[in-house]
């Protein structure tokens, strides 16, 4: 069967090399958290709020406890030694609401846990659950952030009626000077509407307690297992080191499983109070409602310009929609929004003001582009508005306002310093890929015929590769170790956690060429705190430009090492490691990477100051974010008749850097774009006036599908970034953030001859139906 | 996302299963709708009853002027079968736009007709095609018309202990074109508006109108209004529209988050003529 090549195959980093991870998944042999079984284990279910908004005056739980198969049934009361759920983000005079594990006196969204029952089967959990009965005092909820903040509003938390958590202002340069200069000044208000993550797989947890050890392993879907260890053996008073997180197979995060969720506190608890395994599975319901959203921004923007189109400065006051409670990053995430405010602009001049608002609903926190997919919706609306305003064309102001060539790195007014950039390339690739000219021409003729033909233009940047530890929350670096094995076989643990990026295929590929070895020699593992030293973990578009660069530099370390077993082997000092051997430079006599694997194990003799075993680590820390950018262009058609959105042709063009493996990278660009698409035209978290979702299962909540989907034509433009030394920058995250303002602006444009200046997501078709026979009427 | 407990009977014989029902058990056939709403706990039966492994209960066969389609029969099959693509292609083309794959090979006529749901697609071809149910009790057999059957949301002419036993469709011979036109809604995929038109023509005039609607109100209806309209006519751009304005007429809509009743009877009256003219094309 497999066969050890250990020998140096074609260099594999920039080939399209199919996903080593896929053939596990496609054929269903994967290990997810649901799959995993143990003796005496026991299966929980938790009872959660109908009501967004009621005080909770008893619980009786006396049925569930006298249910046949029922362990125990736990309350608030029972749980208020597990500790709260954590908060990481923190801000001046924030107000952080203490997140209890289970609703104590009050529950404040719909989906509030309430109690747990432990069964022998899930089944009887769940029946179990049906049979507590609570008592509640239902008041009425605020969902709506703009209604939270109005004077009288439900207070979300009785301690602060005015559901502000906190006030958060930013500005650089000056703005008020920028706008009493300015020739034009554009103002609109931009909705970037509540969304909901959806993995495929829901998340869930198995713990494991195991009392004459003192050991917790915690299995649990997370993209971040060393977070979740520290955090979680931290509040329940537990020993790090005897505490183990697996993050098994995990079907997709999408940012919603960086948290540290109740369940996983609780779930360890339970099977210490119990001294038994406990697993809990998330059911799709519980997922629409108790894990996080994204988005949820009402933002209220100006911008200033100049009559030849040069833009002097932005302002925005942001409403964040922040829910009922805090997960690991709900307060910081509209934070990244106002850093990258300015887009790929000059923009001398900001101002910012967040306003964080308490609302009854789940919280928001970090969802595919987390703050920058907003940021970029919100200045490439705004760009476009002021294109329209000064009636030119949305390339050519854009490409007057561009950061150029030679101001790289470039200091923004938001305070950071963009790495470097060719901001015009993408831009113009796409346009040359669509003939823009012509595409002009075609709109022209289909405005004459009646036609609603729409262009649509975005150049997004995104910030990247977080980050350096000093700006964010828990440490921005990322660790790698590679170890050699006797056979010459290479293992790399990574402290990224992927669940979908496909690292387990580039990280070989970067393996094989450092160290001349074929792409089969080479196995990547992750997602275990007891194998990994530590890690960050998976979000941000980090794991390849902050995790395989420290992978790389733990390559450096172990190929100095390599050569000098190579070196006391060939009796030379002065050799080569390549094509998986080394190799003497004066005589050209060479030894195997298989030989020296065995020599320094054997170790029969060792080079000078040197320790038997090939193995190293490094931890790498970032001095700056990386900034990837690129330009999407869509052409759109919309219905006339019906309001139905097509779109006729969608143009990608992505500068994440140097590409590592193309397919991966469009894989991601694909996925990116869908999600994108579909807060453009399909998906919204509703809720209603009493905090009820609307939308809280798929029969209502619209995810984009394979047939809804356009043939994208995707392509690059490659300016590696200084940062590292792969020169990546990352791409998860590129296609929602530039997919949603390159889609309505197509649809604002095709509808501009009507008057239309802006429209808010989703553009459904009714309301594009009701704008049309309106402005037919007109 | 877990049912209460319930007790699951499989009969092998529509005797045995018909007993079960008597007796207050809940039959079961592709479980499209009524898994997913026992999982949300919406419906809690003691009983199910499954059809699935009754014999001679999934079948499609023409005999005379009519097709017969057993309840069992899956979306897929009435999708794919020669003989209704052949001489009943409304049915065919109607359920090829139910649901997605998945729900088409397991769901059934029967269970889909004896749901009711108004916006499901089937009740708009089989009120176009003025078809036969043949409802079945323990003790006895009765036929309805698909006009008769459909209430209201959710509620048809069934009595407690009654399956849909079969649906009868007519032979379309020579001289008519029929089409279903429907409006998805993007999430369930569901009908926000569906529309099935049947037509025959003599010489050049119009001889027959059948046009069955769902999705737009509290059941799916037959326009006869429109219908009447229309006989008679040659079907002129000018006449089609005409006739699909009256679709809409007077019809109190169902409103929601997808669509509002202006939008659903707009998209009714739209979908209505691009149905009509569909059906006109395709006249043989």
């Amino acid at each position: 069967m497999a066969t050890t090549t250990i020998t140096k195959t074609e260099k594999l980093v920039g080939k399209r090399i199919r996903r080593r991870e896929d053939p596990r998944l496609i054929t269903g042999t994967a290990t997810y958290v649901d799959d995993i079984k143990m003796p005496g284990m026991l299966y929980a279910a938790i009872l959660r709020s109908p009501h967004a908004a009621a005080k909770i005056r008893s619980i009786d739980i006396s049925k569930a406890k006298a249910l046949k198969g029922v362990h125990a049934v736990f309350v608030g009361e029972d749980t208020k030694d597990a500790g709260a759920v954590p908060c990481a983000a923190s801000l001046p005079g924030l107000r952080v609401p203490h997140h209890n594990v289970l609703a104590i006196d009050r529950v404040y969204l719909v989906g509030h846990p309430v109690a747990v029952v432990v069964a022998t089967d899930r089944y009887i959990a769940r029946d179990g659950a049906e049979l507590i009965e609570v008592d509640y005092e239902v008041e009425s909820a605020v969902a709506d952030p703009e209604k939270a903040l109005a004077p009288g509003a439900h207070a979300v938390h009785p301690q602060w009626p005015d559901n502000v958590a906190f006030n958060f202002h930013q500005e650089g340069g000056d703005v008020a000077k920028a706008f009493a200069e300015a020739d034009v000044i554009v103002k609109q208000r931009i909705v970037s509407q509540r969304l909901i993550p959806n993995s495929m797989e829901t998340r869930g947890v198995v713990a494991d307690w195991r009392a004459a050890d003192r050991t917790m392993n915690l299995y649990t879907s997370t993209q971040a297992p060393h977070l979740v260890r520290s955090l979680v053996a931290q509040i329940l008073g537990l020993e790090e080191n005897r505490f183990r997180v697996v993050a098994p197979e995990v079907g997709g995060g999408f940012g919603a499983k960086i948290q540290t969720y109740a369940e996983e506190i609780l779930l360890a608890w339970i099977s210490m109070k119990l001294q038994k395994p406990v697993k809990w599975i998330e059911s799709r319901r519980e997922n629409f409602t108790c894990t996080i959203h994204g988005r949820g921004h009402v933002d209220f923007y100006e911008i200033a310009a100049k009559r030849d189109g040069t833009i002097l400065g932005i302002k925005l006051k942001l409403i964040q929609d922040l829910g009922a409670y805090f997960t690991i990053l709900t307060p910081g995430i509209p934070t990244l929004s106002v850093l990258m405010m300015p887009g790929l602009y000059r923009t001398p001049n900001i101002s910012a003001d967040i306003v964080g608002a308490f609302t009854n609903c789940s919280p928001t926190d970090a969802y595919r582009g987390a703050g920058r997919p907003e940021a970029t919706h919100g200045i490439e609306r705004m760009v476009d508005m002021l294109a329209a305003e000064l009636k030119m064309d949305p390339a050519e102001i854009r490409l007057k306002n561009f950061v150029r060539n030679e101001e790289f790195p470039f200091p923004t007014a938001t305070g950071l310093v963009y790495d470097t950039g060719d901001y015009s390339a993408p831009l113009k690739k796409a346009m040359d890929m669509a003939d823009y000219d012509k595409l002009r021409k075609e709109q022209a003729e289909a405005r004459k015929q009646g036609r609603y033909m729409g262009i649509g233009l975005c150049a997004y940047g995104e910030i990247c590769a977080f980050g350096p530890s000093p700006a964010t929350p828990a440490g921005g670096w990322e660790s790698a170790t590679v170890k050699i094995e006797p056979s010459g076989q290479v293992t790399v643990l990574t402290g990224i956690s992927p669940h979908g990026q496909g690292e387990e295929t580039t990280f070989a590929q970067i393996t094989g060429d450092e160290l001349g070895v074929g792409i089969d020699d080479v196995l990547v593992l992750h997602g275990d705190t007891s194998m990994v030293p530590y890690g960050i973990g998976t979000f941000g578009s980090r794991s390849t430009a902050v995790g395989g660069t420290a992978l790389y530099y733990a390559l450096q370390d172990l190929k100095a090492k390599v050569k000098k077993f190579g070196a006391m082997l060939l009796e030379s000092e002065d050799v080569t490691l390549a094509g998986g051997k080394c190799t003497d430079n004066k005589t050209g006599k060479s030894v195997g990477f298989k030989e020296i694997a065995a020599a320094a194990y054997r170790a029969m003799k060792l080079p000078p100051n040197t320790e038997p075993g090939l193995v190293a680590t490094h931890f790498w820390e970032p001095s700056n974010f990386t900034f990837p950018f690129g330009a999407h262009l869509v052409v759109t058609e919309v219905n006339g008749e019906t309001g139905d959105v097509a779109i006729k042709r969608y143009i990608a063009v992505d500068d994440c850097g140097n590409i590592l493996n193309p397919l991966i990278v469009d894989g991601q660009v694909h996925g990116g774009v869908a999600q994108g698409i579909g807060q453009a035209l399909w998906e919204q978290a509703v809720y209603d006036d009493n905090g009820q979702l609307v939308t809280g299962e798929f029969m209502d909540y619209t995810m984009p599908r394979a047939h809804m989907m356009p043939w994208i034509e995707s392509a690059h433009t490659v300016t590696p970034t200084p940062v590292n030394p792969l020169g990546v920058k990352g791409v998860g995250e590129a296609g929602t953030i530039g997919a949603s303002p390159a889609v309505v602006n197509s649809v604002v444009d095709a509808l501009s001859t009507l008057g239309v200046k802006h429209l808010d997501m989703p553009l459904t078709p009714e309301k594009l139906w009701k704008l049309i026979s309106a402005g037919r009427q007109a | 996302m877990i049912p209460q407990q319930f007790e699951y009977s499989a009969p092998k014989t529509l005797d045995e299963a018909l007993g079960l029902l008597a007796e207050g058990a809940r039959p079961l056939a592709g479980g499209m709708s009524l898994i997913p709403m026992m999982k949300l706990r919406l419906a809690n039966p003691e009983h199910l009853v499954d059809l699935g492994r009754i014999k001679d209960l999934s079948y499609i066969r023409e005999q005379g002027t009519v097709i017969h389609v057993g309840a069992t029969t899956t979306h897929h099959d009435v999708e794919s079968s020669p003989l209704l693509r052949g001489k009943c292609p409304l049915l065919a083309e109607t359920a090829s736009y139910i649901g997605d794959v998945q729900v088409r090979n397991m769901g059934t006529i029967g269970g889909s007709v004896a749901h009711a749901d108004p916006s499901a697609d089937y009740p708009a071809a089989l009120q176009a095609l003025e078809a036969k149910i043949i409802l079945r009790g323990a003790k006895s057999e009765r036929t309805v018309t698909a006009e008769d059957f459909f209430v209201d949301t959710f509620t048809t002419a069934l009595e407690p202990g009654e399956i849909v036993r079969e649906v009868i469709v007519p032979v379309d011979g020579d001289g008519t074109g029929t089409s279903y036109q429907k409006v998805l809604q993007p999430a369930s995929g569901f009908a926000i508006v569906g529309v099935a038109v049947r037509l025959r023509k003599s010489g050049d005039k119009i001889s027959m109108a059948r046009i069955g609607v769902t999705g737009l109100s509290n059941r799916a209806f037959r326009a006869k209004e429109a219908e009447k309209a229309l006989e008679g006519r040659t079907g002129t751009p000018a006449e089609i529209q005409a006739v699909a304005a009256l679709v809409a007429k007077g019809v109190d809509a169902n409103s929601d988050l997808h669509a509002s009743a202006d939008y659903r009877l707009h998209l009714a009256t739209v979908y209505a003529a691009r149905a009509l003219a569909a059906a006109l094309g395709r006249i043989a």
